[in-house]
């Protein structure tokens, strides 16, 4: 009985553990299902991140790295001089980078590089080391010494990536012209800038310039700025039949190499985005104005006794002969009354509209960006056509004043000044702004200038140089201000059969011992062309006018001069 | 192989055939992939910690043997033996518990190490084990002897562990002390409305920690909204596996190790995902599935419910501590201070796993199994001496 109740018993245990053994199976397939569901679900977010961000993640950085300059196929092409002497060119360098994620020791690493490269700061390159990124620029263009130098660290999270940098051959000599570019290569400033698709294209450049009158120029204007400790200085060289532009100098100047790093007026270009009052420079196209629209005689006189009352002005002259002067002599003596008045006659209209066809009222055309507009009387009346005659109130650039000069001398041909070599290397126009009368006389007036008046300080002998003075005074807080000047001097060669003109202006000379004391253009400018142009002589070659025997060109004008001396 | 022969009736030769080889091959590779990642992840962490490059690997290397011996040799054991072993490591593990809550040091905010012949021991990682056995031990008694109240003696257990672990604090090891308990409550045959009570309960202890404990909730704050602290790990981490892709850097390769300061132990998964890449992370993941799923398909073959119930425990334990781990560095789950089994580095991670792995194999050898499916005599008649044993205790 017993025996049979303990084995109901068992039984109903045995079944009751049977059960109980199902449900747990069946609870464990629940358990299972539920594990495998977030395996799943965990392999689902693996996969997310490795493929799908991950790829996702890579194929960003790729494209950015395809954004770098390197990548680009064509390297920017060379610009070189007339003479096919390289201006500009691109050279592939190492560059240093990178890759924060890889450093292992951030501080010694950037212990390391500073000592490498001195102008690293220890913070920058730290911080830049310990950034999130993975891609830092740490130095750009890396001579071959310095990439064996970061080699020797020996750090996996360093790279080089090769890319092209920009080289100027000739440093800063004419680093206004050419310009310079930014370190992803693109042309900020001069040829760089306003051809940076054509360079950028892989098409080399050939410019008008000549390296080597270049070179002369400069170091002719450098000297003239340091005789006189002038702020700064600028000079042209032109070919007066095609306004080529020889030469182009604006000091100071800066290393393209470290546009940058230069300051403003350094970068400041001179030559054709400054636009300055050069003063009895404008005596030649007042003048030139006055003999092609009223075809007026040599002997016409104008009375210089008495300083002009202008409205609030008063023009004096600074050469004062006190007398009833001749066109001649109002233009040797660089006579402001005499202009002045010859600016009356003239007429304003008249006058306004001669300096307009020569170019010198509007933006001048040419092949860089960097143009500045004249300043122009507004509204232009009468005080302002006889100040604008001998060239106050009317502010142009030194490469207007130079190709409106070249313009008068060669004939009457307008011209505009020229960056680019043209492929039939002429670029005469046939648009004629005065007759070859007048030009004639007035090649014999500038020659007059040289030979007896204010820019005697210009002649070269056997160059047969004219040219015309100016010296102007420089606005300051309360008008005009005599000891600030802007000296310059326009010299145009040989005189006979024009070539050339050569511009130089010196802004604010101060007066030295073999100046007496002087800071006027015939000191300071004139003495700079002369040395240019016996420079030139030597460079380019021109044959010496024989000078025995030969009259000057000028000699013609003499019996309308009255000499003190006589 | 012909290690041993079929007929061979030597202990080894029983062993051999009668423990699940495939089971014990996976154990193996986990430990080999171990060994692999604690190799690369941990020399950066150990140089930052001005120990030498392989103080963490040989460590890794010098707990496996224990760890190997531990897990062959529990394997060997048999289920009488394995429930002793459990109860005496249950309750040195809670006065252990109590030692380290009274002198213990403090590592990274917590108590929760004792030095012991100087190695220093984590009490927390031997009990989770321990426990799985006791509670199953207790719960399969109650199946047989009605009068025995073995549930609530394990809820108090379970109670005891819990508050000691909380005083640590040590929230990883609550959670999965508490998901053995309720995986074994469950398995046992606990009401599912009983059940979804305590799920609930659970959401208001979590509660309850995230505005008791400060550190839980400043990790929790961090894993619902990144921005709002440092969540300086799990980012490298997820960088780790974009970095990683398809097939990763190659071991050694990667970098997330330099930043990790638990590369070789809480993030070996980022490694792993670094620089093993998508596919072997897969294969690792694939492993740790398999043995889920062997385990538990071995245990629809068993009816001993003690079988049943260790087992099933101590697998949520092994699948639920990997799944936390995987998930914290994959930013699934809010950072929590968890080993990866078998592979991250932890002295005592390592031989509590050996340990778990080998009870898991010792219960779920052949012999231990009812014969009725396999119909051979001679097994029936080991199986009737078992149980004749047993009939005995």
């Amino acid at each position: 009985m017993i025996l049979r109740r303990l084995r109901i018993n068992s039984i109903k245990i045995a079944g009751e553990r049977s059960f109980a053994i199902d449900q747990a199976r069946g609870r464990l397939v629940l358990i299972s299902a539920v594990f495998m569901l977030c395996y799943m679900v965990i392999a689902a977010r693996v996969i997310d991140l490795t493929v799908i961000q991950g790829h996702l993640g890579h194929e960003r950085t790729a494209s950015l790295q395809d954004s770098h300059p390197s990548a680009t196929a064509i390297t920017r092409a060379d610009v070189v001089d007339r003479n096919g002497v390289l201006l500009a060119t691109t050279l592939k360098m190492a560059s240093l980078y990178a890759d924060p994620a890889l450093i292992t020791d951030a501080e010694s690493t950037a212990k390391g590089l500073v000592k490498i490269f001195p102008s690293l700061s220890y913070g920058d390159t730290l911080q830049k080391l310990q950034s999130k990124k993975h891609f830092v620029w740490v130095q750009r263009n890396l001579t071959p010494h310095e990439q064996y130098a970061v080699l020797e660290l020996g750090q996996p999270g360093l790279g080089f990536q090769r890319t092209d940098r920009r080289i100027y051959p000739q440093g800063e000599l004419s680093s206004h012209l050419i310009g310079y570019t930014n370190v992803d290569n693109h042309g900020l400033a001069g040829i760089e800038r306003s051809f940076d698709r054509f360079l950028g294209d892989g098409k080399p450049l050939t410019l008008t310039i000549d390296i080597r009158l270049q070179h002369a120029l400069r170091r002719e204007v450098q000297k003239a700025m340091s005789d006189f400790t002038a702020k700064a200085g600028v000079g042209v060289i032109m070919d007066v039949a095609n306004g080529e532009v020889l030469a182009g100098v604006s000091l100071p100047d800066f290393d393209p190499h470290k546009a940058g790093a230069a300051n403003s007026d350094a970068i400041f270009n001179r030559l054709s985005l400054g636009v300055y009052e050069l003063g009895s420079m404008f005596k030649i196209f007042s003048t030139a104005a006055l003999l092609e629209t009223h075809g007026s005689p040599m002997s016409t006189t104008f009375d210089a006794r008495e300083p002009l009352k202008a409205g609030r002005f008063t023009i004096n002259d600074y050469h004062a002969q006190k007398r009833i002067l001749t066109i001649p002599e109002v233009f040797m003596h660089s006579s402001n009354i005499g202009s002045a008045l010859m600016g009356l006659e003239v007429g304003t209209k008249v006058l306004k509209d001669f300096y307009t066809d020569l170019g010198l009222l509007t933006p001048m055309e040419i092949e860089i960006s960097e143009v500045g507009k004249p300043m122009v009387p507004d509204p232009w009346g009468d005080v302002s056509t006889m100040t604008a005659s001998y060239g106050h109130g009317v502010a142009t650039t030194p490469f207007q004043l130079t190709s409106a000069v070249s313009t008068i001398v060669n004939g009457g041909f307008f011209v505009k000044p020229k960056l680019i070599l043209g492929a039939d290397n002429d670029n005469k126009s046939d648009l004629r702004i005065v007759s070859p009368q007048t030009a004639e006389s007035m090649r014999k007036l500038l020659r007059l200038v040289v030979s007896d008046g204010t820019g005697k300080n210009a002649d070269v002998p056997g160059y047969s140089v004219g040219g015309k003075t100016g010296t102007a005074e420089k606005i300051g807080a309360k008008g005009y201000d005599r000891k600030r000047l802007i000296s310059s001097f326009v010299g145009v060669f040989p005189m006979e059969n024009p070539r050339y003109a050569v511009m130089v202006m010196v802004d604010e000379p101060k007066g030295n011992k073999e100046s007496f004391g002087y800071a006027t253009a015939g000191w300071v400018a004139a003495p700079a062309v002369a040395r240019v142009v016996s420079s030139m002589g030597a460079i380019l070659g021109i044959p010496v006018r024989a000078q025995n025997g030969v009259p000057e060109i000028s000699a013609s004008l003499k019996k309308y001069v009255r000499f003190e001396d006589e | 192989m012909k290690l041993f022969s079929r007929t061979d009736q030597s202990f080894l030769g029983r062993w051999w055939w009668t423990v699940d080889r495939p089971m014990l091959a996976a154990s193996l590779v986990l430990i080999i992939f171990g060994v692999v990642l604690v190799t690369t992840a941990s020399p950066p962490v150990a140089e930052h910690l001005g120990l030498g490059q392989y103080h963490f690997l040989k460590r890794h290397l010098v707990m496996l043997v224990p760890a190997l011996a531990m897990m062959i040799g529990v394997s060997m054991l048999g289920r009488r033996d394995i429930w002793r072993l459990a109860s005496v490591m249950f309750v040195g593990c809670i006065i252990a518990l109590i030692i380290v809550l009274l002198t213990g040091m403090e590592i990274k905010g917590a108590q929760r190490w004792i030095h012991l012949f100087g190695f220093s021991l984590q009490p927390s990682e031997f009990i989770k084990p321990a426990f799985a056995i006791v509670a199953a031990w207790l719960m399969a008694m109650q199946k047989t002897k009605e009068k025995f109240p073995g549930n609530h003696v394990t809820a108090g257990l379970y109670a005891l562990v819990l508050i000691l672990l909380l005083l640590q604090p040590d929230l990883g090891m609550t959670v999965v002390v508490t998901s053995i308990w309720v995986s074994q409550i469950f398995l046992a045959g606990f009401p599912f409305r009983i059940l979804i009570g305590l799920l609930l309960a659970a959401i208001v202890g979590l509660t309850l920690a995230y505005f008791s404990f400060d550190h839980v909730q400043s990790r929790i704050d961090r894993f619902l909204d990144p921005a709002s602290g440092d969540n300086y790990q799990v980012q490298r981490s997820l960088e780790a596996f974009e970095n990683g892709g398809l097939f990763g850097t190659g071991p050694g390769q990667g970098t997330v190790k330099q930043h990790l300061p638990d590369a070789h132990a809480d993030f070996i998964f980022a490694v792993a995902g670094e620089e093993l890449g998508l596919f072997f992370i897969l294969i690792l993941m694939a492993v740790f599935a398999f043995i889920l799923l062997r385990g538990f398909n071995r245990l629809m073959d068993s009816d001993d419910m003690f079988v049943v119930l260790a087992v099933g425990g101590l697998l949520t334990m092994f699948g639920l501590q990997a799944m936390i781990h995987m998930g914290s560095s994959l930013h699934l789950l809010p950072a929590k201070g968890m080993t990866l089994p078998f592979i991250s580095y932890g002295g005592s991670s390592i031989l509590s796993m050996g340990l778990s792995m080998g009870v898991i194999l010792a219960l779920t050898r052949r012999q231990m199994r009812s014969g009725i499916a396999r119909g051979g005599v001679s097994v029936r008649s080991s199986q009737s001496v078992e149980r004749s044993a047993e009939g005995k205790a």
